[in-house]
């Protein structure tokens, strides 16, 4: 082959890069702080909640686990406003996206670390005399916490790969970084090489802090 | 107008003809004992006799279908037997917070200390701040000799430890009566007289309690009476020497400790 690897043009360009890594950090840490609020919320209603709240919760979960999330943001960019008299930018448009999205993740998560909470620990809670809130409070949720803590970490790592679908809406995050330097270096094995580099150390370093978080919080049986 | 009721010593604990049915198959079928204050009275009788649901009902882990269960005269789970409206959960909490209850199976918090567990009720039930309870939690640690393990997790600590953690956690939130529920049956056998021991110094003290087990030479030894349970019903109770007397005339008493004997000696 006589392609040879010239990393120079990258270099040049590698601001376009850097500043799309941190806009898909941005993204995904927004786009998950809003999903574990809307995961926890329904969660915790959906185990407490009768038969049609469930139902209406689990269409949601369903919903969301089997539309393809490049459709989402397609149908939430360009198909709400010519629906209702709503404007956004791409990237709020995409947090939007993602929110909703992990949300659905996320309520599935939390429901089954709440359900798993041991019941004996529920009781022991009843019986000192907590209420149901401080019993979701100061029993409950701790222990959900620690039981879904690994489930969570793949979640998130999963979440913050797919920021990269914000490129189909030119929301300048990384990998609409690298296509950038692609159209105009036309070095495509080496951006990309540098991307998935930036994606694979990026992804490590969060799951190595996760990890961490869960050692500290290892699950006592 | 004097009736005989009021001439006897006021129970603490009266239960009153209460029943309870899983779906098709009945649980308790009209049980009523009362427990007086300093009294320690135990439950045996065959599994599936009703003996645990009886106790869950007592601070209301369970509901039940009709009769009356009262402590120190104040109706537990509804607000009047008659009509049985449910109390809220806000009563519901501050009845139970006035029982204690130590569970077969541990049942301590895991994301706490030792000292933790018994702080929790201390400070979100009891209003106390961290530091009183912090004071009295320590004091019940020392009382179940575990004052060195008050800052260990329950994974840390053995099943007799954990067990001891838990009878604490009960009565550091100065209870009016006490529930035990089988609560050696999970322990391994050398673990058994720790827990016992702890058990028994509380009795000393006058603490009031209700208890299920299976460890007959204990009952014997520290309870003022003893409920024989036997489908579901009270078919016996006495003091210790008259239920557990070889002779007795009870022929599904007689059959169980017959059985009991059998099987643990």
């Amino acid at each position: 082959m006589g392609y040879a690897l010239n990393f120079n043009l990258i270099w040049r360009h590698f601001d376009k890069l850097w500043g799309g890594l941190l806009l898909s950090l941005e993204l995904a840490v927004i786009s998950i702080a809003i999903g574990i609020v809307i995961g926890l919320v329904l969660a915790v209603w959906y185990v407490s909640a009768g038969r049609t709240v469930r139902a209406i919760i689990a269409a949601y979960v369903e919903f969301i686990r089997n539309v393809p999330l490049i459709l989402l943001v397609y149908l939430v960019f360009y198909g709400l406003p010519t629906v209702i008299d709503i404007a956004y930018s791409a990237p709020t448009s995409f947090v939007l996206t993602l929110s909703v999205y992990s949300g659905a993740y996320l309520v599935e998560v939390f429901r089954s670390g709440l359900e798993a909470v041991p019941r004996g620990q529920l009781d022991a809670g009843k019986a000192i005399g907590l209420t149901p809130w401080q019993r979701l409070l100061h029993v409950r949720l701790p222990t959900m916490l620690r039981i879904t803590l690994p489930a969570l970490s793949n979640t998130f790592i999963s979440l913050f790969k797919d920021t990269s679908i914000a490129s189909v809406i030119s929301v300048p995050e990384l990998t609409y970084g690298a296509q950038w330097i692609n159209f105009n270096t036309f070095r495509i094995v080496e951006v990309y090489l540098v991307t998935t580099a930036m994606y694979l150390v990026t992804g490590y370093a969060l799951l190595f802090a996760l990890r961490l978080v869960e050692r500290r919080f290892r699950a006592a049986r | 107008m004097m009736s005989d009721a009021s001439n006897a010593r006021p129970a603490l604990l009266e239960v009153r003809d209460v029943s309870k049915a899983f779906g098709a198959v009945a649980v308790l079928r009209s049980v009523s004992l009362e427990v007086t204050r300093g009294e320690v009275v135990t439950v045996i009788g065959p599994s599936g006799s009703g003996k645990t649901t009886l106790l869950r009902c007592v601070n209301f882990l369970e509901s039940y279908d009709s009769g009356s269960i009262r402590i120190d005269g104040r109706e537990v789970g509804y607000r009047d037997a008659a009509t049985r409206q449910r109390r809220s959960e806000r009563d519901l909490a501050s009845m139970r917070a006035e029982t204690g209850m130590v569970f077969q199976g541990f049942n301590l918090f895991p994301h706490l200390t030792a000292a933790g567990n018994i702080m929790l009720g201390l400070t979100k039930v009891r209003g106390k701040s961290a530091a009183e309870a912090r004071s009295i939690a320590e004091h019940w640690l020392g009382r179940v000799g575990l004052a060195h393990k008050a800052d260990s997790l329950p994974a840390e600590l053995s099943g007799g430890q954990q067990q001891r953690v838990g009878i604490a956690r009960a009565v550091a939130m100065e209870p009016k009566i006490l529930l035990l529920d089988e609560i050696t049956s999970a322990l391994d056998p050398e673990l058994v007289g720790e827990v016992l021991a702890v058990v028994r110094s509380l009795a000393e003290d006058g603490m009031t309690m209700l208890m299920v087990t299976h460890e007959m030479a204990f009952a014997r030894d520290a309870s003022s009476r003893i409920v024989f349970m036997a489908d579901g019903g009270v078919s016996a109770v006495g003091p210790p020497k008259e239920i557990l007397a070889a002779e007795t005339t009870n022929e599904r008493l007689r059959s169980f400790l017959a059985r009991f004997r059998a099987s643990h000696f």
